[in-house]
């Protein structure tokens, strides 16, 4: 007995990673706000991203490695508005939420379950708007000077290159996505309903007949039918949607299917937050021309 | 411009102009049309002073509007110092959930006579359910965050019939604590290997492992306080000690024992981490050590007689525990995997009291000692959204019970026929299908070789959903 517990305990401090340099220690809920954190502080913070663009962010599992990182992290940044309900607590410190600097779209006036998966602080899929990346970059550039109050100034300066740079950016989108004003698109989860906000894009319909229910032979069929009557241009889908049901509705509708990246990291090009929009608009653009 | 008009239809209708039952002279007549017109007037001055008023918001809007814009940048600042602060469940009251059961039950073998042959009695609610529909047990789970400090979950189970409401948890946990340590006090389910400490409706078939069953009686819900630590590395480390009163097997099944200080006392400790990116895993060891004092079991003797015995001794259990789950690109929505299995080793010395009330032969007193082991083996595999299928094996080895009494020559084996030596195994297939993460109904076929010479085909249909807050799942 007491020997394994001298073993265990062996064990245990031998995996000590002792933090080399003094990097604050970020655990970011989703690649965007890992993309964002590393945009702002740069090698000043070690972020570690706990989901990836390929899983679905509304349905994340709680597992032993992130229990380990949330623990030693200096800062939490998720999105909140109850995406991570199922795994994170909120609340623990260094926590920041990002849905909170944003308003949110969709906040339901009924919160009842029979409505499928809603989300009653409002659409937590905050990220494909760049002017709300923009609004939480602000509050985090704060929360990071904040925390390590030694480096603020480099924070500030860093955030306000940041901003002045990615404010350019948006200009730029926003000329590239003239076209795509009200394109009416069909969404597979309504996880792009920013973006479809910002560029004035116009949801026509969704595959899943409710949040969170996955698409039903029926609810397909009548989308067919509403297709041959108002065409949309597009049938968006991510990186994580069963691309089935997208393949199907095109298929016999002739409308194209696009699969859109969730996230940073969700397709090659989407390396970074720049390349995530710019693949964002470049594929619907394709869709277009 | 309807308004004005409408009102003084409504003015009129109320005055009862139309009703011709009234006699009405033409002077009246007269001054009620001139009030009317008196009314309208003054109504149509109103209407066009509210328009006035509200062009005006308008335009004061328009200006705000623009402010507003300015103000943007002060209030991302000033939620930066209000951002540490938490969405609340509920506003301020706990989140509350509520999972319902029910099960309908086809058993070959009468549930009532229901044992687990070589393995001393746990006198806790091990069998299969009754034949037939029934309703199961509902769980009502409240928490909260008390303060920035604490956090509190009650979890009570409410019995479909007259045996009330049962507290399964009731606890409060550090939330502040630095350096990776929790403290967790009250009643709670112990950590002592890996299904305890999950709800019934978390688990993955419809029922507990046998091993479960006799080594902790089903589940181990211990009133007491929990030290737990998490290493700040990254590969998930923990360690854990419980100090509990030992309220429940295998520390008696009477309440504890009537002591100051500590009844069971139990350490584990958990490692874990990733593999690629789709396999998460974590493997656990746990101890539980208690002394457990006139522990009692009914068990019929050689005579037939249905006698009390009586167990004061040790009791040491050893666990060991291993997940495995995989889902490609760890998004399980459509198909992923969980491997799980615990092994169980118990030893037991002390004395056994046989009869102790004199029913049959008389009251005597002997060595006891055993050495019993058991584990399961399971997989649950989710080939499409929304269906699972899973096989699980249980094997139970009743090992060695030396008996002072038989030894001696005093009593017969025969006399304690349950500790008799018997490896009780179970084969369970379950399908289970889950419209939605809150609704689950599950199909389930056991083999159950629990009983010496009987085997009990045992045909389970379930559901579990459950409505209100969603609280975290556990891995």
């Amino acid at each position: 007995m007491k020997t394994i517990i001298k073993l265990l305990l062996v064990l245990a401090f031998s995996m000590l990673s002792w933090p080399v340099s003094a990097a604050l220690r970020v655990f970011a809920c989703e690649p965007e706000w890992a993309a964002l954190a590393q945009e702002l502080a740069g090698d000043r913070v070690s972020v570690y991203s706990a989901t990836t663009a390929m899983q679905d962010a509304d349905r994340i599992e709680a597992r032993p490695s992130l229990i380990a990182r949330v623990r030693s992290a200096d800062l939490l940044i998720c999105t909140g508005s109850q995406m991570e309900i199922g795994w994170i607590q909120p609340g623990s410190p260094g926590y920041f939420e990002a849905s909170r600097f944003v308003a949110k779209l969709e906040v339901p006036s009924v919160v009842d379950r029979s409505l499928g998966d809603i989300h009653p602080a409002g659409n937590p899929h905050i990220h494909t708007d760049p002017r709300n990346i923009a609004k939480v970059a602000e509050a985090l550039t704060q929360r990071l000077a904040q925390i390590d109050p030694e480096n603020a100034d480099a924070y500030r300066a860093r955030g306000k290159s940041f901003l002045e740079r990615w404010r350019s950016a948006i200009e730029k989108w926003e000329r590239q996505a003239a076209p795509l004003k009200g394109m009416p698109i069909v969404e597979h989860h309504r996880a792009f309903v920013y973006l479809v906000a910002w560029l004035g894009l116009k949801e026509v319909g969704t595959l899943e007949p409710i949040p969170g229910i996955p698409p039903t032979p029926s609810h397909l069929a009548g989308l067919v039918e509403a297709m041959r009557r108002q065409p949309a241009k597009a049938i968006v889908y991510s990186t994580y949607n069963d691309p089935k049901a997208a393949a199907f509705l095109s298929e016999r509708t002739k409308i194209p299917a696009v699969m859109l990246p969730y996230s940073v990291g969700g397709t090659d090009k989407a390396k970074d937050l720049y390349g995530f929009f710019d693949d964002l608009i470049g594929r619907l653009l394709g869709v277009v021309k | 411009m309807n308004r004005p008009r409408l009102m003084a239809f409504a003015v009129a209708a109320a005055l009862g102009l139309s009703n011709s039952a009234f006699a009405v002279s033409d002077q009246e007549l007269k001054d009620l049309r001139e009030q009317v017109r008196q009314m309208k007037l003054e109504y149509e001055k109103r209407i066009e002073a509210l328009e006035r008023r509200l062009q005006q918001a308008e335009q004061a809007a328009g200006k705000a509007e623009a402010a507003a814009g300015k103000a943007q940048e002060t209030a991302v600042q000033a939620a930066v110092q209000a951002s540490s602060r938490p969405v609340a469940e509920n506003a301020l009251n706990p989140g509350v959930s509520l999972v319902l059961n029910s099960v309908y039950a086809n058993l070959s073998r009468d549930p009532r006579g229901f044992r687990i042959d070589g393995f001393v009695p746990t006198m806790g609610e091990i069998g299969p359910p009754v034949r037939g529909l029934s309703l199961g047990e509902s769980e009502l789970v409240f928490a909260a965050n008390i303060d920035p400090y604490f956090r509190g979950t009650l979890i009570a189970s409410v019995s479909p019939d007259t045996n009330g409401a049962e507290i399964e948890e009731g606890y409060i946990q550090t939330l502040s604590l630095s350096n990776g340590f929790t403290i967790k006090a009250g009643r709670f389910f112990s950590g002592v290997g890996y299904l305890n400490q999950m709800h019934a409706h978390a688990w993955n078939f419809a029922d507990a492992p046998l091993a479960n069953k006799v080594f902790l009686g089903d589940r181990l819900a211990e009133d007491g306080v929990q030290f737990r630590w998490i290493a700040p590395t990254d590969l998930y480390v923990d360690v854990g000690l419980e100090l509990g009163r030992g309220r429940k097997f295998p520390g008696g099944p009477d309440g504890g024992r009537n002591k100051n200080g500590f009844g069971s006392g139990v350490l584990f400790a958990h490692i874990g981490g990733d593999i690629g990116t789709g396999t998460a895993w974590q493997a656990g060891i746990s101890y539980l050590s208690t002394s457990p004092r006139d522990r009692r079991f009914d068990d019929p003797d050689s005579t037939g007689t249905n006698v009390t015995n009586s167990y004061n001794g040790r009791s040491r259990l050893w666990a060991l525990d291993g997940i495995l789950k995989w889902a490609p690109n760890r998004n399980p929505t459509t198909t992923n995997f969980k491997l799980q299995g615990e092994y169980f080793r118990r030893r037991e010395d002390g004395d056994l009291t046989y009869d102790t009330l004199a029913q049959s032969l008389g009251t005597q007193t002997g060595a006891f000692a055993s050495r019993q082991s058991g584990w399961y083996l399971q997989g649950v595999y989710q080939f499409v959204r929304r269906w699972r299928a899973g096989y699980r094996y249980d094997r139970l080895n009743a090992g060695t019970t030396e008996l002072g009494l038989v030894a001696s020559g005093a009593l017969a084996a025969a006399d304690f026929p349950i500790l008799s030596a018997y490896n009780p195994t179970r084969h369970t297939v379950m399908a289970d299908w889950s419209p939605s993460e809150f609704s689950r109904i599950r199909l389930q076929f056991a083999r159950d070789k629990s009983r010496l010479g009987a085997t009990d085909n045992q045909v389970l249909l379930q559901y579990i959903m459950s409505l209100g807050a969603h609280g975290a799942d556990k891995f």
